[in-house]
């Protein structure tokens, strides 16, 4: 075990864990932050997302001993900022959300995109989405969401 | 009327072949590394990466991105970190990205352009290859690329790192010379 010192949601943690502890486990065992799924464990469905230093990251795959003192924003905090709050508001307006697993990863994965493209096109929301899975298949929805955060019609 | 004579000294167009044999004898080896998975996986002409010895297309639709280091909410640093994670699977440097398509090493069908076509492409690249090869963190990766996701060891390229670095030097010492045809 060794003792990280971790920041999330502008909180900060402290934890004490084996280092090679995927972040995943960290946010929901050691500090009960469930909104964060786990859906594959390898990467390949983005169910896992978090923002880690302002990147959106999968959080199933980074060890808690590479974190170091990047900043962790989990869905838990996504509405501490305008872009986080648009996206969450376009969700409920649009009605995205089916069995809802997914979801916290794509209002992630979204939020990220939007920081980066505040008025993405069709082809940028496919590329930057397209690691996050949903098996109730909103992506029409979420494609709306997206456009109707950035102002879009 | 005078009649020129070329005077060449003795020896000089057998050591001069001997300097080119060496030469495209330590570009081989070059050439080897450089096409490894290990390496050559991050070298494409698509708009993916490979992963694996086998070379297949990267899961989870990871795509290229204008800089080569992925698109805003799936980049190579979405996954990969600074360092390998080991407990993970996943492999990781600084910088992680791809290659840029001016270094592409493959054609578009995912097949590893010949020795010729390579070393025509490195041959005019401005960078300094041995500094390249010795001292960037993506190189110096691919000799220590950690583990697999089911814990075993990545395949190493066929040379050790000093081995590339010291082939690098004797062909950049031979005038980089390249094997002849090979448009692709």
């Amino acid at each position: 075990m060794t003792t990280y010192q971790l920041t999330v949601n502008g909180e900060r943690k402290e934890v004490a864990v084996d280092p090679g502890t995927p972040l995943l486990w960290v946010l929901r065992e050691e500090l009960k932050l469930t909104g964060t799924k786990y859906g594959c464990g390898i990467g390949a469905c983005g169910a896992c997302t978090v923002h880690l230093g302002g990147i959106a990251t999968r959080s199933c795959l980074v060890p808690v001993s590479l974190i170091g003192d990047r900043a962790i924003v989990t869905i838990e905090g996504i509405a501490g900022d305008a872009a986080g709050r648009a996206v969450q508001e376009a969700w409920v307006d649009k009605d995205v959300v089916q069995c809802g697993y997914c979801q916290s990863g794509q209002i992630m994965s979204a939020v990220a995109l939007l920081k980066a493209v505040p008025r993405p096109t069709d082809a940028d929301i496919e590329q930057s989405m397209g690691g996050n899975l949903c098996r109730c298949a909103t992506y029409v929805r979420i494609r709306e969401a997206i456009k109707s955060a950035a102002g879009q019609p | 009327m005078f009649v020129l004579v070329a005077v060449v000294p003795a020896g000089f167009i057998e050591s001069r072949a001997a300097a080119d044999n060496g030469g495209l004898a330590a570009w081989g080896k070059v050439y080897s590394v450089v096409t490894s998975p290990r390496c050559i996986n991050c070298h494409t002409a698509t708009t993916y990466p490979q992963q694996g010895d086998d070379r297949h297309r990267h899961f989870a639709n990871v795509v290229r991105g204008p800089e080569g280091k992925g698109v805003p909410a799936l980049q190579c640093a979405t996954c990969h970190q600074s360092s390998n994670a080991d407990s993970t699977g996943v492999p990781g440097a600084h910088g992680w990205h791809l290659a840029p398509l001016s270094m592409r090493w493959q054609d578009k069908t995912d097949k590893p352009l010949s020795s010729a076509a390579v070393c025509r492409s490195l041959k005019s690249q401005k960078v300094d290859l041995i500094k390249h090869h010795g001292e960037e963190p993506l190189v110096l990766w691919a000799f220590t690329p950690g583990l697999r996701p089911d814990g075993t060891a990545r395949t190493l390229p066929p040379l050790t790192h000093d081995e590339l670095v010291e082939a690098t030097r004797a062909w950049v010492a031979a005038g980089k010379p390249c094997p002849k045809g090979g448009q692709r």
